[in-house]
This record gives C-alpha cells, structure tokens and sequence, in this order.
C-alpha cells in the first residue's frame, strides 16, 4: 500500500495537442479529506489535465508533487503506484466476467503467478462493507446496472489501494436516485480521509459534493474558491465568462394546424416486444412538444420510425396530410423532417469525415451542393464556412474531423445540418444531454427560433427543466403509449414524475 | 506551418527507412545461415534494380497489376471491408478476359482490348460481389468469405486451363502444360519501351488510380460508400441504403483485382497460365495499407512494392540465394511496414518520437 497522499500539487501544468492549447500553465492542489470540482465547459481542459495526473498524457511543462516531493507519473500504473486512481467516464470493465474477476485484472500486474480469487473477494466485502458500496461480488457486469457499474469502478480503484480518486463525469450516466447515492458516498470517502477529485459540468451536483472548485475555461483556470461562497448562476457564470440564462417560452404557442400525425403506431423494439404499442400523438406547426418518459419506454423507437429508419407494423403517421408511413429515410429527409438523434456520435455525424463533409450530409445529392454525382467542391465549401460562422462552430478550419469537437460542437454541427435545410418538422432526441450550460443555452434558443419560424418540434427528453423550460404541451410516454399529455401551464415536476412511473390516478396527483 | 509539413515527411520516410532496415537486419540472419554475405546481397537487391533499363521497366511490369489490386483493397477499405479476396478476384478476371481475347481473336484492339478489360472487371466483381453479397444479407464475415472464394477461384481456374481451356497445341504435342492458348495480337497490351516487357498497363493503372480518387472524393457516389464504411449508423440515417453500399465496394474491388489479370494476361504473358497472379491479391493489400488507403499514395506504394520484388529476383539470381529466403525476406519487410502504421497512427507516441528527434519542439505554439 502507497503512502497517504495528504498533499497533492500540479503546478504550472501545460499541455497542448496540435491546433490546441489543452492546458496552460493550470496550478492546482489538493489536501486529504478534501473534495475538488473540476468545473468547466466541454473542451476546457478538465479530463486532459486528470490525464496527466494519471499518467496517461505527458505534460509539456509542470510538475507534479505528491506531499512535497516530485514525482513523474509517465503511466497509468505509477499512478496507482502513488495511490491515485481514476474513474473514467465510459466504464473499463469486462463484461462477460464477473465482480470479482474484474477487480482481479487490476491486482493480476501485482502477483502474476498466484491469484487468488478468494483474497480478491474478501478485499471487496472488506472495502464494500467500509463504504456501504453493496455490490454481490459474484454478479457478472451485464448483469448490473449502469449505477452499479459504477460502485464496480469505485470498488475497483479502492482496491488497487488508491487514495486519491478522479472521478470523471460520473453522473453522465446515472439516474438522479443513483447520483444521490453516489455523492452520499464520496463524502464518506472524503471523510476517510481519501482525497477526491470530481469532474463535470453539473453545476448542483458539484455544489452539493465539494468543498472548493476550480473553474477551467479555454485551457486556463479562471477561478479557485470555497464552493459554498457561490450560488451556481454564479458557478454557470465563470465556467462560461458571461452571464447564462436558459431560455423560456414566453407565449404559449398559437398554432392549430397539424404538420406531424402519429395515428395508433405499433412497432418493435430490438428485443422483439412491442417498443410502440398503439401510440398516438400530434404536433402542430410552430409548437414544440415535450415527450417525457424514462428512457426505454419507446423513445428511440418513436424517433426511429418517424424517421423511416425503424419499421411500423401497424398504424400510420402523416406529415402535412400526407402518409409517410414506412417510407425510406431518403424520402422522408425529402419531405422536409429534421432530426436530432439521440446519439450525436455515431448516428447525426460521421466522426472520421470533415465538419465540411458532415454539415452536407443530408444534401450532399442535391443541386447546388453536387450536379449529376460529382460534388460542387467550391459551393460546398462556401455553404460549410457559412454555416460555421452562423452557427458559431468552434473548429480549427472546416477540414477538422468531426470526431475531435467538442460535444457542444458536434451538436451545432448538427443543428446547423438540420436546421438549415429549412425543415418543416424536427425531431429533437436528447439535445443538450452531456452538454455544457452554454451549448445547452444554445441549443434551446435555436429549437425557440426553429419554432417560431412556424417549424413543429418533438423534443424527446428525461430532463424535466429542460421539457418545462421551452415546450408548448409535455406528452409522457410509458411502456409505448402516451400516458398524458399537459399543458405548459398546468405541467409541473411532480405531475410529470408520478405519469413518468407509470402512475395516472388524479387522485395521487395533488 | 510548412516546416511542419517538412518536418511530418522526414518522420514518415524515417520511420519507414528503420522499417526496412530492422526487417533487413533480421533478414540478414537469415542470410548468414545460408552462407552469403548480407551486405552484398542487400547491395544487388537495391541498387541494381535502379541501375538499368531492365530493372526500371520490370519494377513498373509490377507496379501496374499490384496498383490495381491496392486501388480495389482500397475501396473495399474505405467501405469498411477487408477484402482478403484480391487472389481470386485476379484468377477469375484472367480467365474471363482470356476467353473473351480467344473468342473474338480477330476485333480490332482498340475494340478487343477494352472488352478484354471490361470482361475481367465483371469476372473479378462478381467474385468480390459475392463476398460482398454474403456479408450484406448473410451477416459472413468477408475474411472467411474472401479467403474461401481463393480456393474455389484457384481450383476453377485451374480446371478451365488444364481441361476445357488449354492451348490445344498442348494437347497435340502431348505436353500438357496447364496453359491457354496465345492470344492474337490484337489482344496484347502495346509496348512502351522497346525491348522490355513494359506495357500500356501501368498508364492504364495510373489513369485508373486518379479516376477512383476522383470517384471517391469528388461525387456523391463515392461519398456515400465512404459514409457507409466509416459509420453505417450515420449512413443509415441519412437514407444510405449500406447493404447495398457493401456489395457496391466489393463489386468495385473485386473488378479492379480483375483487371489487374487483365493486365497481367495481356501485357505479360499474352496467355492464361497456372502462376498469372505471383501473390499480387495478397502483396496489394499491403500496397494499399502503404499508400495510406489512398488511390495517389497507392500509386508511389506500388512502385516501391515493385523495387522490392525485382531487386529480390535479381538478388537471387546474382548473389544465388535460394528463393524461399528471398520470400522469408519480403514477407520479413512487409511485416515491418505493415507494423510500423502505429508510429503513424498513435499520436502520443509519435509526438514523443518527434520531440526526441527535435523534429517538434516541446510546447510548440506555431499552430493556432
């Protein structure tokens, strides 16, 4: 077992990546017992910084010093050596084996030869026990939940002997009941003297577990401080420099036209049951309507099948009165729908094309952009500048893979995409998960110009604000069909959480 | 910033250079064992290629079919399949456009010879279109597939030129030599320098590699069988229809694999014979990953493969080496190469590389 680590410090820490500065010249330092938010907006340096500290980038310049001495963390393996360990944001373990096995891969560099199951077991219960982490040790990893995946992690690096603890967006992933949880638990840790440094953008998950913050923004710190002197408009403020205020609708939207119709629609999800089961559901022009739900309850399915990339097996659903039922994606982007998907990575961009070749990839088979199948490099390259500038893009030029943005700008990326295309009906799956206060700001005064501009919009979502901040009504899906569906006025958090559980007895909803 | 650029090729052509050097090395042992002199040998193998009129044009003979094999590879790469199949796609190209060259000996060659092509651009893409269809809508993966249809490829080749194809000459004499007749002269890719075996095929092969960056890069097409190989969840959603995209590659790859026994059938040997590929499905594959997946880059990547296989030969022959070392060697360099891309495609440690050679400076900041 390492030595405590009562004092940590990375000092005059810079780090560049070519086209950017990723860190410049940050100073921070911690004590045991101590919790510190890294707070900052997408791109401002925070995981490339922890990466240093946990050996997995080389700094250009800096020093770190673990209790007053030097030491140069060139691996993930010396860091664990000094006692720190890292919680990434995507979880590292192996699925198809089990608790056990999984803490087991970490310690197996330790002993090669001998490994011994059993002692790897008791160390668990042992640390589990510390902590109230309850885990069964025997349960294979897919076979828990995203939550408790992550006690999993926690455990694992607990394990190892770490004593300090990066913790890397680790509510990305978690339901609110399971963020709770876990903060409950890294102030138990704290107070076992384990030091803990905790990552992310959430501003009332950093105000509710640490003691200081350090805001980084562009690469630099901006600001160090006690969480508690500041509100989080304050926080939201020097993450971003300005002053940041999510936009509301003002006026309830006056359209009575209908421009997207889902009449009674039954589909199938990927286990093979009914994903849609008899939904029913319409959106007129210039209103924006909130589907609600917990995830799994046939939002993907919903947003695939209006898109033509899922199949209907019965129903219909029409757009301006026209059947689009079961048509090809092709032919549906054609008639003029929109759509934000759920996974920006993978699906609305292509991550290994140019931001230029992703901003043309609905329209790359048009006129002006391509005459007969040979692309009109000079008018796309034009219409791609432009939408950068208008969309405010943050990319070294227009040849800069998709895939290394921002996740704030991958999501402009698409929106410019979408929105430019002059749609008459968009599909909003999750746009501002996982990002930073001031994309999401962005994000939901485009969708608010988008509507007012007479564009109808279906804006799938788990976060309540984000559905109470800017839709018209608030439909809730449960289990494939629609719950409810309320009016901006009358919707609040509490009705929307009982219809989201399932729960549609007016007598429970006070 | 062009310093930089400067600065990124001398690290490329290094890396390559310690590359060959290390596979050299260890070739060298091999050498030892069999009792010639290394230094010697390496001295034939690479300069006297480059010394000659002979040497020059039999390194361009090569180039020309290994070019179209990458170009294919390419493709198929492109779209996100490993398309190990080039062998076969070869074989098949060279018997359809060996029959077509003996069926119609007497069409004029500038008729006959583009029909020759054409012929074995459709044996080759139905071989490539079959693994293709089979990954498409039967879910098999194409390594299995590809490398599957070499065998049947080699076996039906072989047939048709030992049985319902071969030169009846051989026949009356009684040889049986497992080979086509000769194709009429109309069917022979033209000379371009006198007294030597090159031929019009590596123009061919050049116009062909700026055609498929153009159709890569520059229509709509082409971009749509990138999209479906670099993301086909993407593709999906903007209407791609990837299945289709899939067998589309592996047409265009094999096609181009089929060509090059085309090439090879009416450039150099004027005939179908047993040993018509001498390896170029498999040596394109490295011609490709070489040129950096890209059809200019396979252009140069091609030549240098075919420096390689001639000054070997000629190695062989001057320094007397047996031949199977000379394989164990260019099976030996084409590891090394093929297992130098991580310098190029893991940037943290190419950054530590670079520093260490002062080719970068720590902290730069010219590029902001």
């Amino acid at each position: 077992m390492s030595e405590i680590i009562r004092k940590l410090e990375m000092r005059k820490i810079t780090k560049k990546f070519p086209g950017v500065l990723a860190c410049n010249n940050i100073d921070i330092h911690l004590k045991s017992g101590e919790i510190l938010a890294l707070l900052g907006e997408n791109g401002a340096g925070k995981t490339t910084l922890m990466n240093v500290l946990f050996g997995l980038y080389q700094p250009e310049h800096g020093d770190i010093f673990i209790n007053d001495k030097k030491v140069i963390i060139n691996s993930p393996s010396t860091a664990f050596k000094y006692g720190i360990g890292m919680v990434h944001q995507h979880f590292m373990l192996v699925p198809n084996l089990t608790v056990v096995e999984n803490v087991a891969l970490g310690l197996i560099g330790k002993r090669i030869l001998k490994l011994n199951l059993s002692e790897v077991r008791d160390k668990i219960l042992e640390v589990s026990k510390l902590y109230g982490l309850s885990v069964n040790p025997d349960a294979y990893i897919w076979q828990l939940s995203v939550g408790e995946q992550q006690r999993v992690e926690l455990i694992k690096v607990l394990c190892l002997g770490a004593n300090l603890l990066i913790l890397d967006e680790p509510t990305a992933a978690l339901t609110p009941q399971e963020t709770d949880e876990l903060i409950i638990l890294l102030k138990k840790m704290a107070e076992n003297d384990r030091s803990i440094i905790f990552i992310s953008h959430k501003l009332n998950e950093v105000k509710a577990v640490s003691n200081r913050v350090c805001v980084l923004r562009t690469g630099s710190l901006v600001y160090e401080g006690k969480t508690k002197e500041h509100s989080v408009s304050a926080l939201a403020e020097k993450m971003a420099g300005r002053e940041i205020s999510m936009p509301t609708l003002k006026q309830k939207s006056k359209g009575t036209t209908p421009i997207l119709e889902i009449d009674n629609v039954f589909a199938k999800g990927s286990k093979g049951t009914m994903a849609l089961d008899g939904f029913s559901l319409t959106v007129n022009k210039g209103e924006i309507v909130g589907i609600a739900g917990v995830s799994g309850n046939g939002q993907k399915e919903l947003a695939d099948v209006i898109n033509g990339i899922g199949h209907i097996e019965s129903g219909k659903i029409l757009l301006n009165s026209e059947e689009i039922t079961n048509r090809s994606p092709q032919k549906i982007i054609n008639k003029g729908i929109g759509y934000i998907p759920e996974d920006r990575i993978h699906e609305g961009t292509i991550p290994s094309f140019s931001v230029k070749e992703n901003i043309i990839m609905k329209d790359y088979n048009k006129p002006p952009l391509s005459k007969n199948l040979f692309l009109q490099n000079k008018i796309i390259e034009d219409y791609s500048l432009e939408l950068i500038k208008n969309f405010d893009i943050r990319c070294p030029n227009n040849k800069t893979s998709c895939g290394s943005l921002s996740g704030g700008n991958v999501q402009k990326v698409i929106l410019a995409r979408e929105l430019s295309r002059k749609p008459e009906m968009l599909i909003a799956s999750y746009p501002i998960r996982g990002l930073d206060i001031g994309a999401a700001e962005y994000v939901h005064e485009q969708l608010l110009e988008a509507r007012s501009e007479n564009i109808g919009i279906l804006l799938i979502s788990e976060e309540l604000d984000e559905l109470l901040d800017i839709c018209d009504r608030i439909a809730v899906i449960y289990e494939g069909k629609i719950l409810d569906i309320l009016d901006r006025d009358i919707a609040t958090k509490s009705k929307l959480g009982l219809l989201m559980a399932g729960i549609k007895d007016e007598k429970q909803v006070i | 910033m062009k310093n930089k650029l400067y600065n990124e090729t001398i690290y490329r052509v290094l890396i390559i250079v310690i590359a060959i050097f290390s596979a050299l090395f260890v070739g060298a042992i091999l050498l030892l064992i069999a009792k010639t002199n290394p230094l010697k040998a390496y001295y034939v193998m690479f300069t006297e290629p480059l010394s000659g009129k002979f040497g020059l044009t039999e390194i361009l003979v090569r180039a020309a079919p290994l070019m179209l094999v990458g170009l294919g590879i390419a493709i198929a790469f492109r779209s996100g399949i490993i398309n190990i199949g080039g062998e076969g796609q070869i074989l098949i190209g060279a018997i359809f456009g060996t029959f077509i060259a003996l069926t119609f000996p007497n069409l004029p060659p500038y008729i006959l010879l583009p029909f020759v092509f054409i012929a074995s651009f459709i044996g080759g893409a139905i071989w490539g279109g079959i693994a293709g269809w089979m990954k498409a809508y039967l879910s098999v993966n194409e390594i299995l597939s590809t490398i599957m249809l070499n065998y049947i490829a080699f076996q039906v080749y072989m047939y048709l030129i030992r049985g319902p194809m071969i030169d009846p000459k051989e026949v009356s004499y009684g040889t049986g030599v497992p080979q086509t007749a000769l194709l009429s002269k109309n069917a022979w890719l033209v000379r371009i320098i006198p007294a030597s075996r090159l031929h019009a095929g590596i123009i061919v092969a050049v116009i062909l590699a700026i055609l498929v960056y153009i159709f890569l890069w520059k229509t709509t097409i082409g971009y749509k069988l990138r999209a479906a190989g670099a993301e086909a969840k993407a593709a999906k959603y903007i209407g791609v229809n990837v299945k289709n995209y899939l067998v589309l590659a592996m047409l265009l790859s094999g096609g181009f694999a089929g060509m090059a026994g085309a090439i090879e059938v009416c450039g150099v040997h004027h005939r179908g014979l047993e040993s018509i590929s001498a390896g170029y499905g498999f040596s394109g594959i490295v011609v490709a990953l070489f040129g950096g997946l890209h059809p200019l880059g396979i252009i140069p990547a091609s030549a240098i493969f075919g420096l390689l296989i001639v000054g070997a030969d000629m190695m062989q022959r001057s320094v007397t080496v047996p031949a199977s070392i000379i394989l164990a060697i260019q099976g030996l360099i084409i590891l090394a190469i093929v297992s130098s891309q991580i310098f190029f495609s893991n940037i943290a440690l190419k950054e530590k590389i670079m520093i260490k050679l002062k080719l970068m400076k720590q902290g730069d900041k010219d590029d902001s």
